[in-house]
């Protein structure tokens, strides 16, 4: 059985605000499915509309088999949900905070220390602290933690690493490894595309609309042309002059490099190199590169 | 040797026991594209805060824009600009108004106003949105506009915080034009972010870890110098064996 | 019920850890009281009177002795006629007059009852029932006294009559006036803004997202504020009998039932505001707005009733702090049992069950 299914899910805000667009995907047991896209793109209105908070406008969706709007009852005490904003009690320390979700939702710490155990660790020694004064990556292991202590069978994280340091969003995603290792399935959304890679299958969302949804290594195996690295002494200027190239398919920054393609198939690299020799540009470096989760989502922009 | 638009010496900052920051020192040219990384709690927004002038350092000295930071708060504000993720404009008013509002404040007479709010209307493509409220505008549209009007009163030095968290890979290439468009312009920009991509595209970098900074150099100098292939590795070798968070 | 537990216990965190929102809690009765209580009482210090003693036997003698003593009282001048008393009080620094009929000590030794009048000047009606009260516990002291020592239950019953204003209308009392305004903004706005904070902070979506039903979260949060509203009940009590001398009349059981049945009154007028708002700062308007203004302008605590427009006059009956001033009023003042305000009692059931329906059918289970 899948773990969630969507189907022509559509909400609308307001009159017009069409905030999810005909969305349908499915989310198998004991993955890691996530929703990449930037904010505004509609993630957090169909985690919504999963948790049970929201109701679809059309379409319909199943969490556990159980329909979002009928038996949001059974859904409630099945799913973990960890909002985008930071939403535990400030005022309450790290030890109250967790006891108080254990028990609202029916039962002890103890009874499920085993899923939180490796994460709670880290807590321990700030738990009598009030959650307010912990820092960011803290705060999101704590709200991690009062998500799971029901040991739910599905996980909604939504942009649990917003704003997070690049370190502590890796650990972060080694312990949504090791809580799939338990069988949790665990859908989570993200507006950085380096994480995509972290998930089994992804589903890539610009306002309202799925782009594409596979394995990341699918997506990146069917980006169709051959993308390329280049890089020279004077990057803005190489930019602006790939800009105007009319050999050029599409070109933009791309960390240290810029990522070009070009619109014919046998176009011979060199020539782009004389070409901007010719231009001014020095130092040119142009080499085939490997495509990324990023490079698709900007191909299907 | 170019200008130097940003210069810091041992700059501290002390909240009781507790060292934010710790002697900071670095210069930063005019036109110069500066990004200053940092983990969670590393001192960055301390730091950032007395070089904007709203914050007394503890010690140390640091001149911005020529002025000094204990003596000429006043100054230094006139002369930045200020955008981050957080805060930028106001929702509730719209395109125009902001621009009017926020080169108010800096002084700008009305004729300069109506001749800076129609160029950069026209350069961000918003002709159709002037006239609507920005909460309507998108995350990415929002940004641009945001740093354009931090731009509008033509500052020396332009602080970015996380300018663009959250925006789509093709905006925030976008909002990447801009920056290299200002600093073209001879406007220095020193900024914030978690995209270690986007470090690349600074002239210079500083990672701070645990209030001080542990590395200051190019890109390809601190990734030759860790062993990198990309600066996400150059930030995990440094950050990750910081002892303190926020 | 554990669930119910944390959830109580959680809440009174909440409100123990908030330094500043806890001294507002608890110190504004305290000062709303006090700067009622004096700005009021001062004024009742050596208060002048004139007294028409027509019996002048021993005992109208020995009350005089002990009005002249008490600090309340000053006797300005004794007159001899009731004409007099008239052109006393027009001069109008004289408060109140007392007249002992003749006879005065014999119809209380041999009849064992006696009467005397006492006449106020009730323009300022607040003033004239402190007044009253005072004069008529002196009295009521004496006699009792007088039966401790020979056993006979001696009584003198004072016949009150009010100058210039008989009804004491708007009589502005304004013991169970702070009482209705501080539990009003208590239990409304505290009720609604700590609702409302959920929401704004997200915590109301987890709450939501769990098997712990939405009813049951508004009851829980409901609680603890009825719990620290009848600690404010208790200190405002407190605060007027020992601080201001003023007396509980009444019951005081009873006093505490209705001003529960106040206080959940309030509870669901603020549980309505939570989930009609989004943010803090809505709820905290419409709670100050619309709850605090009416209940000052139509309770009848600041201005009489009586004399607004017939539109207002209706308009102040659906303001439940009306009802509940009336009844303090009636426990606290007049010693009236429940046979005097069960009317009002039953209106004050009837304004929480319609509230509480509506704010229960308006409860959403979902976000907006």
């Amino acid at each position: 059985m899948e773990a969630v299914n969507v189907k022509n899910l559509v909400k609308i805000y307001g009159k017009d605000k069409t905030a999810v667009d005909d969305i349908s995907f499915s989310v198998n047991q004991g993955e890691i499915f996530g929703l990449i896209g930037p904010d505004g793109a509609g993630k957090t209105s169909i985690f919504r509309v999963l948790t049970t908070l929201l109701l679809p406008d059309g379409g319909s969706a199943t969490v556990d088999g159980f329909d979002v709007v009928k038996d949001y009852k059974q859904i409630r005490s099945r799913v973990g949900y960890m909002p985008g904003k930071f939403s535990l009690y400030q005022d309450l320390s790290v030890e109250e905070n967790l006891n108080f979700f254990a028990t609202i939702f029916n039962t002890t710490i103890a009874e499920n220390y085993h899923l939180i155990k490796d994460i709670y660790v880290q807590l321990e020694p700030f738990k009598n602290r009030r959650a307010g004064q912990l820092s960011g990556g803290m705060k999101q292991k704590l709200a991690l933690c009062c998500a799971l202590i029901h040991k739910p069978v599905v996980l909604f994280l939504d942009e649990p690493t917003t704003g997070v340091d690049p370190v502590s969003r890796k650990e972060f995603w080694e312990i949504l490894q090791q809580l799939k290792e338990q069988n949790i399935t665990i859908v989570v959304s993200t507006p950085y595309m380096d994480e995509a890679n972290r998930c089994d299958r992804i589903a890539m969302i610009q306002s309202g609309q799925l782009l594409s949804v596979d394995t990341p290594a699918n997506i990146i195996k069917s980006y169709p042309e051959q993308l390329y690295a280049i890089k020279a002494n004077n990057m803005h200027a190489l930019l602006k002059i790939l800009h105007e190239y009319n050999q050029v398919k599409s070109s933009y920054a791309f960390g240290e490099f810029a990522h070009i393609s070009f619109k014919e198939p046998k176009f011979n690299p060199d020539q782009a190199v004389t070409y901007l020799e010719t231009k001014g540009l020095q130092d040119i470096e142009l080499i085939k590169t490997e495509v990324t989760i990023e490079d698709c989502f900007i191909k299907l922009l | 040797m170019s200008e130097i638009v940003i210069k810091t010496d041992k700059l501290t900052k002390r909240f009781g026991d507790f060292i934010a920051a710790n002697e900071i020192t670095f210069k930063v040219n005019k036109g110069e594209i500066f990004g200053f990384l940092g983990a969670n709690g590393a001192g960055k927004t301390t730091a950032m805060r007395m070089l904007c002038g709203l914050s007394i350092p503890s010690s140390g000295q640091a001149t911005i824009a020529g002025f000094d930071v204990y003596k000429q708060t006043e100054q230094i504000k006139k002369n930045i600009g200020y955008m981050s993720q957080k805060f930028s404009l106001y929702e509730d008013l719209t395109v125009l108004e902001n621009i009017n509002f926020f080169g108010g404040i800096y002084g700008l007479t009305d004729k300069e106003l109506k001749t800076k709010s129609a160029q950069l209307i026209d350069q961000l493509g918003l002709q159709l949105q002037a006239k609507k409220l920005v909460a309507s505008l998108p995350l990415g549209w929002k940004q641009k506009l945001s740093f354009s009007v931090a731009v509008l009163h033509e500052p020396k030095i332009v602080f970015l915080d996380e300018p663009t968290g959250g925006v789509d890979p093709v905006t925030r290439r976008q909002f990447w034009d801009l920056i290299y468009d200002a600093a073209d312009r001879g406007v220095t920009i020193f900024v914030t972010t978690h995209y270690m991509d986007e470090a690349e595209y600074c002239n210079r970098i500083s990672i701070m870890v645990d209030g001080v900074i542990k590395a200051l150099d190019t890109p390809r100098n601190l990734k030759d110098t860790f062993h990198a292939n990309n600066m996400d590795e150059v930030f995990y070798e440094l950050a990750r064996s910081a002892k303190r968070s926020e | 019920m554990k669930q119910f537990l944390i959830f109580i216990k959680k809440e009174f965190a909440h409100v123990l850890r908030d330094r500043k929102t806890l001294l507002i809690l608890f110190g504004m009765p305290v000062v709303q009281i006090l700067i009622f209580g004096f700005a009021l009482t001062n004024e009742v210090k050596n208060a002048k009177i004139v007294i028409m003693d027509q019996a002048n036997d021993i005992a109208s003698q020995q009350i005089i002795s002990k009005i002249r003593a008490s600090r309340y009282f000053e006797i300005a001048e004794t007159i001899h006629s009731p004409q007099q008393i008239e052109s006393a009080f027009k001069k109008g620094n004289i408060r109140l007059a007392l007249i002992f009929p003749a006879q005065f000590n014999n119809n209380l030794m041999h009849q064992h009852l006696a009467q005397l009048q006492v006449i106020a000047d009730a323009s300022d009606p607040n003033n004239a029932t402190t007044l009253t009260s005072y004069i008529s516990s002196i009295i009521q002291d004496y006699a009792t006294g007088i039966a401790k020592t020979s056993n006979i239950p001696y009584r003198i019953s004072p016949e009150i009559r009010f100058l210039y204003n008989p009804q004491l209308k708007g009589a502005p009392n304004y013991v169970p006036g702070v009482m209705a305004l501080v539990l009003m903004l208590v239990c409304v706005m505290m009720t609604a803004v700590s609702i409302v904070k959920e929401k704004e902070t997200g915590t109301m979506e987890i709450l939501l997202v769990s098997p712990f039903s939405p009813f049951k979260v508004i009851v829980s949060k409901a609680i603890p504020y009825l719990i620290l509203s009848l600690v404010n009940v208790t200190s405002i009590l407190l605060l007027s009998v020992f601080v201001l001398d003023l007396p509980i009349n009444g019951s005081i059981l009873l006093l505490f039932a209705e001003s529960t049945l106040f206080i959940i009154t309030c509870l669901t007028i603020g549980i309505f505001i939570s989930v009609k708002t989004n943010t803090m700062q809505l709820a905290m308007l419409i709670s100050l707005m619309g709850m605090m203004l009416p209940t000052i302008l139509f309770s009848g605590f600041m201005f009489p009733i009586e004399n607004m427009p017939v539109p207002l006059q209706v308009i102040s009956n659906i303001i439940p702090a009306k009802w509940y001033y009336i009844i303090v009023k009636d426990i606290m003042i007049k010693g009236l049992g429940f046979s005097a305000f069960w009317k009002e009692t039953l209106i004050l059931v009837a304004i929480t069950v319609v509230m509480m329906v509506i704010s229960l059918k308006s409860f959403k289970i979902r976000l907006s």
